[in-house]
This record gives C-alpha cells, sequence and structure tokens, in this order.
C-alpha cells in the first residue's frame, strides 16, 4: 500500500472521528422475555419470529451462522425442522463424474437437511447488491449483538420510520427515514406493518407484535446459548456464594489465634 | 523451619534425589510471611490465578480457532455454538483477560501505594513491569483473533504506530504485517503470538515469585520483618485468606461471565472484520485506554519530530518509567500510611488514570483533547517531578518500633491494628 494511503489512514484512524453521520434518536428500553437472568426466551414469540424471518426478513437477509436444525431448540419437532429444511434448494455437486452442472446448465442442487445452515438468498455480495439498490443487506445471525442497545435498537429500528421528513432533511434516492438509523437515512424499506404475516396461533398481527417477535427471535440466533449460560450460571454463582462464606469462617477460625 | 521428612515412600524416593518437595514446602507452606498483610496482597495470587485459567481456556480454545481472514470469525462462532461449551470457555477466557488486567492494576497500585518496590524489591518490581509490559500486547493479539471489525482496526490502527519510527518505520511495518496490509499472514502471526507470550509471562511470574520468596512480602507498615515475632507461615494463614480473596474474585468473574459477557466488548467485534469499512470510533480493550490516550495526547509537532511518533514515545514511556521508579523515589519510608503528601499525591494519581482512560475510551475531539494532554502532562509530572521531591522533602511520621508491636492488641505503642 503507497505510503500517503497508509499514512492517510493511520491519521484517519487516530483522529477517529471519522465524519460522524447525523445523530440517531437514542432507542426507548422495552421490556423483553429473556431480561432478567432467570427469564428465558418466550416461545411463541421465537416461533413467530421465526415465521416473520422466513417470510419477510429472508428475501434479503441470510442467518448464515444458524443451522436448521438448531430450530430444535426452540421447539420444533424432528419432522418439522427436516420439512422447513427441504424446503430450501442448496447446492449440491460435483457428482461422480465430476461435473457441476447438470445438461440444462443449472448448478446440481439438491433439497436441504437439518444439518445445513440455512439458505441464503443471494449467492454472494454482488448479487445482493445488485437486487438491492447497491445496498448490502446484513447478516441477521448476530445483530443484536453487533448493535448498542441490541434488542431495544432493532425494536425501534423497525418502528421507526416515518413518512414526513423532518424539514431540512433531504433524502437520497432510494432511502427511506429512521429516525433511529444512524444518519436517518436507511437503504431498507419499511418491510413490516400491520398484517406483515398471518400468524397461525390467532396472534394479532400488530407492527409492534411483529417487531417483538422478530426481534425475540433474532436474540436467540445471536445467543442461542443465553438460557443454558443462566441457568447454570445461577448455579455457579449459588455454588460459588456457599463456599466462599465458608472459605470466610475458615479465615476466621485460622486467624483467630493470631488476634 | 525444620526440612520436612516425607513419609511417602515415593515421595521420599523423589524428593532425596530432586528435593521438588521440600521447595515446594519452603516456599508455599513455611514460607514465613508478615502477619500485617490486607486484602490488598491477594491480588498478586489473583491474577497468577487468572492467568493459569487464561491459559487453560486458551488451549482448549486454540483446538478450535482456525487462524484464516476468511475462517476465523466463523471459527470462532462455530465454538459460541457447536464446540460443547465453547461459550463458556470463549466467555471465560475474554472475561478472564479484563479481571486478570483488574487485579494486575490493583496489585500495581497496591505496590505504588505501600512502597513495595523500593530496596530490596527493585528487581522484584523490575520483573512485574515486564509482566505489564508483556500482557498487553498479549491481551491486544488476543483482541485481534476474532477478526471482527474492531480487531482488524485495532491491529490496523496499532501496527501501523512501528511507521512512525523514522527511516525505517514502512519496512518495519510490512515486516510485522508479513504482508503489504494487514492480512492473512499477520493473523497467522498475531494467533502464533498470542500462544507463545503468555508462557513468556509464566516463565516472569516464576522470577517474580523467586525473587519475592528472597526478602518475602512488603506489609501495609511497610517496615521490614525485625523478628519471628512479625512472621506467620504462608500456610494456612495466608492460604485461607487468599481463599477467601479467591472466592469473591470468582463470584465477580462468574456474574460477569454467566450474565453479563459482553458488557465490556465493543460491539462491533460481532461484525466481521470488512477492510472497506472503517468504524466511527475505533477504540481498545478498556484495560488498554488510558495507555491509548496517552498516544493520542501528542497533537503537535516538537521541531522537525512528528506528533505520531512522540505519541508513541510517549506510550511506552509511560510504561517505561515505572522501571525507574524504585530510584526516582527516594524517600526511605515505603508505606504512605506515613508519608503525609505522597499519599494525597498518590490518589490523585489514582484519578488520573481513571482521567486517561475515559480519554482513552472517547473520540479525540473537542473538551477530551487538552483533558488528555493535561492528564498525560500529570502523569508524568506524578513520576518525574512529585515523587523524586517527595521524596527529599517530605517528612514521614514516626514508624512503629515492629509490625508485631504495630498490629498486636495491647503490643506496646498503642497503635491501631491495621
Amino acid at each position: 500500500m503507497p505510503r500517503f494511503v497508509m499514512s492517510t489512514l493511520v491519521a484517519l484512524a487516530l483522529s477517529a472521528g471519522v465524519a460522524v453521520a447525523a445523530e440517531a434518536t437514542e432507542p426507548p428500553a422495552q421490556d423483553w422475555s429473556f431480561d432478567g437472568i432467570f427469564e428465558t426466551f418466550d416461545r411463541g414469540a421465537l416461533k413467530r419470529g421465526f415465521q416473520i424471518y422466513s417470510e419477510v426478513c429472508s428475501t434479503c437477509h441470510s442467518l448464515r451462522l444458524v443451522a436448521y436444525r438448531n430450530l430444535r431448540d426452540i421447539g420444533f419437532s424432528e419432522p418439522e425442522v427436516k420439512a422447513i429444511a427441504a424446503d430450501v434448494e442448496v447446492l449440491d455437486g460435483p457428482n461422480e463424474e465430476g461435473e457441476t452442472h447438470g445438461e440444462d446448465g443449472m448448478p446440481f442442487m439438491r433439497p436441504g437437511l437439518p444439518s445445513d445452515r440455512f439458505a441464503s438468498p443471494f449467492a454472494n455480495e454482488q448479487a445482493a447488491r445488485a437486487s438491492n439498490s447497491g445496498a448490502l443487506p446484513p447478516d441477521l445471525s448476530l445483530m443484536i449483538k453487533a448493535r448498542e442497545h441490541g434488542p431495544d435498537y432493532v425494536y425501534a429500528f423497525l418502528t421507526g420510520y416515518q413518512d414526513e421528513v423532518p424539514e431540512g432533511v433531504e433524502l437520497a434516492d432510494g432511502r427511506f427515514y429512521n429516525r433511529y438509523f444512524p444518519g436517518n437515512q436507511t437503504s431498507m424499506g419499511p418491510m413490516l406493518g400491520d398484517e406483515a404475516v398471518e400468524y397461525a396461533d390467532g396472534t394479532k398481527p400488530t407492527l409492534e407484535q411483529h417487531a417483538r417477535d422478530i426481534v425475540t427471535f433474532l436474540s436467540w440466533t445471536a445467543e442461542p446459548e443465553m438460557e443454558e449460560r443462566k441457568s447454570l450460571g445461577i448455579k455457579v454463582v449459588l455454588f460459588l456464594v456457599v463456599l466462599t462464606a465458608m472459605l470466610y469462617a475458615v479465615k476466621r477460625k485460622i486467624w483467630s489465634d493470631l488476634h | 523451619m525444620a526440612t520436612p521428612t516425607w513419609k511417602n515412600p515415593v515421595i521420599k524416593w523423589i524428593d532425596y534425589r530432586l528435593p521438588i518437595f521440600t521447595f515446594m514446602h519452603g516456599e508455599l507452606v513455611d514460607y514465613p510471611a508478615p502477619k500485617n498483610l490486607s486484602y490488598w496482597w491477594a491480588f498478586g495470587s489473583l491474577a497468577g490465578t487468572l492467568l493459569v485459567i487464561l491459559v487453560l481456556t486458551g488451549i482448549l480454545l486454540a483446538a478450535n480457532y482456525t487462524p484464516n481472514v476468511d475462517l476465523a470469525f466463523v471459527s470462532v462462532e462455530r465454538i459460541m455454538r457447536d464446540v460443547n461449551y465453547g461459550w463458556l470457555l470463549r466467555y471465560l477466557h475474554m472475561n478472564g483477560a479484563s479481571m486478570y488486567f483488574i487485579c494486575i492494576y490493583f496489585h500495581i497500585l497496591r505496590g505504588l501505594y505501600y512502597g513495595s518496590y523500593k530496596r530490596p524489591r527493585e528487581l522484584l518490581w523490575i520483573i512485574g513491569v515486564l509482566i505489564l509490559l508483556i500482557s498487553m500486547p498479549t491481551a491486544f493479539l488476543g483482541y485481534v483473533l476474532p477478526w471482527g471489525q474492531m480487531s482488524y482496526w485495532a491491529a490496523t490502527v496499532i501496527t501501523s504506530l512501528a511507521t512512525a519510527v523514522p527511516v525505517i518505520g514502512q519496512d518495519l511495518v510490512e515486516w510485522l504485517w508479513g504482508d503489504f496490509v494487514v492480512g492473512n499472514a499477520t493473523l497467522n502471526r498475531f494467533f502464533a503470538w498470542h500462544y507463545l507470550f503468555p508462557f513468556i509471562i509464566l516463565g516472569l511470574a516464576f522470577l517474580h515469585l523467586w525473587a519475592l520468596h528472597v526478602h518475602s512480602s512488603n506489609n501495609p507498615l511497610g517496615i521490614d520483618i525485625k523478628g519471628p515475632q512479625d512472621k506467620i507461615p504462608f500456610h494456612p494463614y495466608y492460604t485461607a485468606k487468599d481463599g477467601f480473596g479467591l472466592g469473591v474474585m470468582m463470584i465477580v468473574y462468574m456474574v460477569i461471565v454467566f450474565f453479563f459477557p459482553n458488557f465490556l466488548l465493543d460491539v462491533a467485534n460481532y461484525i466481521p472484520a470488512n477492510p472497506m469499512v472503517t468504524p466511527t470510533h475505533i477504540v481498545p480493550e478498556w484495560y488498554l485506554m488510558p495507555f491509548y490516550a496517552v498516544l493520542r495526547a501528542i497533537t503537535f509537532d516538537i521541531w522537525f519530530i512528528p506528533a505520531k511518533l512522540i505519541g508513541v514515545v510517549a506510550m511506552l514511556a509511560s510504561i517505561a518509567v515505572l522501571f525507574f521508579l524504585p530510584w526516582l523515589d527516594r524517600s526511605p519510608v515505603r508505606s504512605a500510611k506515613f508519608r503525609p503528601l505522597y499519599k494525597q499525591f498518590f490518589w490523585i494519581f489514582v484519578l488520573d488514570c481513571i482521567v486517561l482512560g475515559i480519554v482513552g475510551a472517547n473520540p479525540p475531539e473537542g473538551i477530551f483533547i487538552p483533558i488528555g494532554q493535561a492528564a498525560t502532562a500529570y502523569y508524568f509530572t506524578h513520576f518525574l517531578v512529585i515523587v523524586p521531591i517527595l521524596g527529599v522533602f517530605e517528612k514521614p511520621k514516626a514508624l512503629p518500633n515492629s509490625i508485631s508491636e504495630a498490629v498486636t492488641a495491647g503490643g506496646g505503642s498503642g497503635k491501631e491494628a491495621n
């Protein structure tokens, strides 16, 4: 890399304040089923969230770190998981002759298996950008962990679209105004609205409900270990509290002849 | 302290040929310690315990990690998702590093307060500073391995500091990278070094303990052990006391690991590294922030010397100055307890370090620039001006005659036990 590029880069990085975009509104704190150290994911919300991901988000966003088999953990049965996986086509081949494409010129495909990771909507970054007027829809597996305020931010973002652009703001072409997005202009349109999906369990399909459900689902994809972690943590900390109390008693006893 | 006689025939056989059991008995059981050590003296053994936890979890993580720019991020996520208790190993390791630095910072501050660096413990102190000096790059290298946005950009910013070296800077940084950019070769060697350095730290920790055991621990009064009445054997007294300290530390550590595992991590490190997108705000881990603030405090060239070079030198000097502390502080009195002025300047210094940490965590703009510069100037003033002057002009309080007299109830002098 040419020296001047390097030094510019370092200068930029050291001064760190690289073009901070317009201020985004702080997302209000929400009550989540999985907030407290004793709390777990709401199973209904997880399943509804998965439905929203499948029917809405997955048109543009991948979920590459999650496998279909993982859905067992949120209450889907084995046959259900097999069926969900078999619904998608994944790249197969080469066959025994070493061919990767069929006579029709198309690559070999096979139905998905529970061991497959979630199939991505686009073959590569270029394809994703080409279909989204240049913008790249990020992978959602870790979205909740990758943003300040995590679930509160994603909820606020999904419910924070505004038709009315505030005065003095020039909305760029193909952008949407969202007061929680850094810079306020996002390439993603308001994909969720009332009745974006029809819930099988009869839950009222409001925008807020949708946002709540998808955020719960994505919180699980970001931290699938959360429930196991918390329940083990309670046992470990309780054990340590008792042990430490005993260690204190031992210390007192041993030191008593000195004082 | 008689040499123990071993009853077990195997131990007896070995000990006759290699007296390792006698050695351990002498250093861990009979080892005479001052009888008045407070809980501030627990942080050394806590840091040692954490070092062992870090090495063990690190070895297990390395068994599942892939140091390749295309695979590193996903391999860490596989550890989190598919390796049995992989999430636990990773969170223990990641937060263990933070706990380790909390412990060594408390350990160092304790040394500063009670004058533990003074004769005859100068080398003990210097070895400790070396451990700090190697622990920081070790932690930084580990921060790079998950190859998230912060990993990549921190690696870019920090390694680029080498370009500040006159004449050979550019060659030096390319030699470090193994490439013309931070790339796969960089990640590979960072992994190798991250695995290597802790064993150097373990070696230094052994020397640190060896030097410690020659003259035994300093103590809150900072006076020498005068006789058997001032001493107690390490076991059971300090094993019990450190055991309780360990319990308290483990509770804090486990609460973070199990309930707030990402509290200390920048969210951007859950975004895979992307050389095309610079994060708005590149920050190191919290424990490096005071030094990061010193680095960025220098925003001006001095004559022909560029600001960046001065910044790097200042950052290195902020640690290097510690090596000279035993000779900068001329006061014959160790403990701040008997140094009324030094005691106050000590707390101002602690405050200064906290201010530097806050400045390091914030973008270098507006008010943070002058605050960072003032705090940096004060940091060096403390060591290079205040401490030497106090050592000569401060009038210390009268020292007690012996540890035993001072700490035992009705021990003669009527001083408060502590």
